[in-house]
């Protein structure tokens, strides 16, 4: 039953104060979420974090949902500005970066190639400049530019620059490691 | 590692990796994260599911929420605050109080939500609702300005809103809709949305008060504890720190701690988990649901010239096979208790009106009962309560007159409001009026929460305890019910004050805390007892200690002995476990550094120096005991494989990285293999509180 409706028409019900709706809508989406949170932060700890707070947001941020664009690009939109928020603040409380220095912690165990070569692009990906990265993780989520650009708020042709911007940053960093 | 072989970089390749790396979702922090949003979700609409009503969920307190909707009143500034204030002038008044609680007669039955939700100008069904709705999504870029307004709490939409439409003549639109239900009196109608408010069971700073700056981050509601705003973050403030990190051994060998002997953090756990909640995340401190149970450790000889005696056992981790842990021990002497001095009691008894719930001061008088069957007739025990004002509801009574003690006992009745300060003053004064030379006195507090009344600044109050301690008089602190139990202030007030903070929520507790280890409780055999572990980096490539982190001590204050640390009671034991990374494991999470000296000069075959100061009891100069760490692994003995179980159940509740897939599973069954004699049933008791948290966290 819930689970047949889109997700506009459980998000209008959701505005409108449907409790059933809201969780339906939520438990739908909760593993997306919380898998662009890791991409955005680069740990558990932070992803967790991150997603509490867009969990504890989102129902009030649902009274501006307008329904223009679709569902999953407001969530999403709303849980990049979250991560923006929280890395401003981090900044502010100059805490040590956590989350993807964090990763050589997060290595798996086991030396096989594949693990090294994750491991390789993952630490490299945390070495992106934000922006890019934010970017990296929608259209690895396999957002199109265009929906990418609207999560962002930018242009499908900024976004477009922006990877294409990453990809060339990666292949610097691969060319010298290998060098 | 090496990098990908390609010549050019392909997005595949990181797509994969990055796919390969995302790890799930933690299912029990997903169920908290959605039950964290159903929550703010159902407070954002003013209603609440009636099923998950507890009958004393930790957030029923009145005053928090009126505190909470008067800072939401000053940081909106809104024109329409004056009138809120006229309606919350009501609540403020005992009888105003009356009216919140359940009542039934007033607002009974399952058709309060609706009562409670017409009023509200964001209830759905209502048309106004969605007129409102669609003026926030116009005025706000939808996402696009980072967080709008979330409210935290209704007492944020109710108080400027709600209040007045109830309460203004000319709201005529109001006084219709409330037309067709049962008219609820009208100074209550617009209140019980800021009440009926439905904490997140996951945390105390989830419920943040917005921030008056309105910076887009005062919208987030996170646990960071860098988040939480100024005042309170709810109503149950508990004292905890970041869990301890993994040190390594080369950069910082030495490690400090302070002895701790309280139980509250397992009875707080307990309290929750059997009222269907995890407990909030602070609320948990592993040492303390360690030293909540009894260990067998061998007693120090007759002829010892220490108080206690330490054990040391080093043993593999039950989550981790690549590490160890190593167990310290300590066993305070029992002195035959045939011996013990006269005790001064002076029990300091918190009569304000919350305490009138069956689970406080009506449970702390028949504690205080059980209690009574054990002292002795040349004991003295005082009663001192402390509500409005502070009063000597028993003047120094010898222990004997049973009947004239129990008859202060039943006389006892709660009303007021709370102050703490001229209680704790009074108390403090009767007890040094009862004090004689080879006397032990003791102030005992008993309360349900904080001293709000007199001294605002809970550093004035533990000063103060700082000072009457150092005259002699110590100070134990009960807490009693959920609601207000302020866990902060009880922690700082026992530790400045030489004494223990326990939480007592069953006659059972009661049992164990006033009466089987009364003689502990109240008789200290070693003062400032600290432990200082030198690990040897040599055989240690890191370490790590569990919990105390509330009690960490700075490296130089071991030798300060002007700097107070925990108190070990009469045939108390204490337990504290490191989990360290043996040179060479493949456990090792940091890398070997590679300028630095590759070996270090350590003692072969020892992994570290445990130092022990205490200062016997009235004593100012402390005493000193050093034996090395041996390096020989044994199979954990029952006392040590309990202790390690209870240290993961813990850390589990607290939600550690370091137990990799270890759960629930496993602490049940270690904890289960390891129950012992177990006469009091303290250890079944956890594993079926572990088998509670297991479900709830499925």
């Amino acid at each position: 039953m819930l689970m047949d409706t889109t997700d506009e028409s459980l998000a209008r019900a959701a505005a409108g104060g449907d409790r059933a709706a809201f969780a339906a809508l939520l438990e739908r989406h909760y593993d997306r979420l919380f898998r662009l949170a890791f991409r955005l932060t680069g740990s558990r700890a932070e992803a967790e974090d991150l997603t509490q707070d867009v969990c504890a947001a989102l129902p009030a941020k649902l009274a501006s949902f307008r329904g223009a664009a679709k569902v999953t690009t407001w969530l999403w939109r709303v849980m990049v500005n979250a991560a923006h928020d929280r890395r401003r603040r981090r900044t502010v409380h100059a805490k040590a970066a956590e989350g993807w220095g964090d990763w050589e912690l997060n290595r798996r165990a086991g030396n096989d190639e594949a693990a090294a070569r994750t491991d390789w692009l993952m630490a490299a990906l945390g070495r992106l400049p934000d922006d890019l990265r934010d970017t990296l993780a929608l259209i690895l989520d396999d957002l199109t530019h265009a929906e990418a650009g609207e999560v962002l708020g930018i242009s499908e042709g900024t976004v477009s620059w922006r990877v294409s911007e990453a990809k060339k940053r990666l292949k610097r960093m691969k060319e010298e490691e290998q060098a | 590692m090496s990098p990908p072989g390609d010549d050019d970089f392909d997005l595949d390749a990181l797509k994969d990796a990055v796919a390969d790396a995302t790890p799930r979702p933690d299912p029990a922090v997903r169920a908290a994260h959605l039950r964290l949003a159903q929550e703010n979700f159902d407070r954002l609409q003013g209603s609440r599911d009636p099923s998950r009503l507890t009958a004393e969920a930790p957030n029923a307190g009145a005053w928090p929420g009126v505190r909470r909707m008067l800072n939401a009143i000053t940081t909106r500034g809104r024109l329409t605050a004056t009138t809120a204030l006229v309606a919350c002038g009501l609540l403020l008044t005992p009888a105003g109080q009356d009216l919140w609680r359940p009542a039934p007669g007033v607002l009974g039955g399952p058709q309060t939500p609706e009562l409670v939700l017409q009023p509200d100008p964001a209830a759905p069904p209502a048309p106004e609702a969605q007129t409102q709705t669609q003026t926030h999504a116009e005025a706000d870029d939808a996402a696009d300005a980072p967080v709008v307004a979330m409210e935290p709490s209704p007492a944020d939409e109710a108080a400027p809103e709600a209040a007045p439409r109830g309460r203004m003549p000319e709201a005529e639109a109001a006084e219709e809709s409330l037309a067709d239900v049962a008219p609820p009196p009208p100074a209550v109608a617009p209140a019980p949305q800021v009440m009926q408010r439905v904490a997140p069971p996951g945390g105390a700073a989830m419920t943040t008060a917005p921030q008056a700056d309105g910076d887009a981050v005062a919208g987030l509601v996170a646990p960071a504890p860098e988040m939480a705003p100024p005042p309170r973050p709810d109503t149950e403030p508990f004292a905890n720190e970041a869990p301890n990190p993994v040190k390594i051994t080369v950069e910082e060998p030495v490690s400090t701690f302070s002895i701790d002997v309280d139980t509250a953090s397992w009875a707080i756990v307990r309290n929750s988990l059997t009222r269907g909640q995890l407990p909030p995340r602070d609320a948990v401190r592993v040492e303390e649901m360690v030293n909540y149970f009894p260990y067998d450790y061998p007693a120090p000889d007759a002829d010892a010239d220490t108080p206690f005696r330490p054990t040391v056992t080093v043993f593999e981790t039950p989550w981790n096979t690549d590490t160890q842990l190593v167990r310290i021990g300590l066993q305070g002497e029992m002195p035959a208790v045939a011996e013990r001095p006269p005790l001064n009691l002076v029990f300091l008894i918190d009569t304000s009106g919350s305490m009138e719930d069956p689970s406080k001061l009506p449970l702390l008088k028949q504690s205080f009962r059980l209690m009574l069957d054990n002292l002795r007739p040349e004991d003295e025990v005082a009663i001192v309560t402390y509500a409005g004002s502070a009063g000597l509801a028993l003047p120094a009574t010898p222990a004997g007159e049973r009947s004239t003690i129990l008859a202060a006992l039943d006389r006892l009745a709660a009303g007021g409001s709370t102050n703490g300060q001229g209680g704790l003053e009074q108390a403090y004064r009767v007890a040094e009026e009862m004090a004689a030379e080879g006397e032990v006195s003791r102030v005992i507090l008993a309360t349900d929460g904080d001293f709000n009344v007199g001294v605002s600044e809970p550093g004035g109050l533990t000063e103060y305890v700082e000072r009457q301690r150092d005259s002699g008089t110590y100070l134990s602190v009960l807490g009693f019910g959920r609601g207000n139990l302020d866990d902060a202030v009880m922690q700082a007030l026992a530790q400045n004050g030489n004494g223990t903070a326990a939480y007592i929520d069953t006659l059972n507790e009661a049992q164990k805390v006033l009466v089987d280890q009364l003689t502990g409780a109240l008789f200290p055999i070693a003062g400032d007892v600290k432990v200082q572990v030198e690990w040897n980096p040599a055989e240690v490539a890191e370490y790590r200690l569990i919990g105390y982190e509330t009690r960490a001590l700075r490296r130089e204050d071991f030798n300060n002995d002007a700097v107070d640390a925990g108190e070990l009671g009469a045939g108390h034991s204490v337990t504290a476990l490191y989990e360290v990374t043996p040179v060479g494991s493949p456990a090792r999470l940091s890398d070997p550094l590679r300028y630095q000296p590759e070996q270090v000069a350590g003692a072969e075959g020892e992994l570290g120096f445990l130092r022990l100061r205490w200062k016997a009891p009235g004593e100012d100069v402390s005493r000193l005991m050093e034996t090395p760490i041996g390096e020989a692994v044994t199979a954990p003995d029952t006392e040590a494989a309990f202790a390690a179980a209870i240290a993961g159940f813990g850390q589990l509740l607290r939600g550690s990285d370091y137990l990799g897939d270890w759960g629930y599973d496993e602490a049940i069954a270690l904890a289960n293999a390891n129950r012992g004699e177990d006469p009091f049933g303290y250890r079944t008791e956890a594993v079926q509180l572990m088998r509670l948290a297991q479900s709830l966290t499925r």
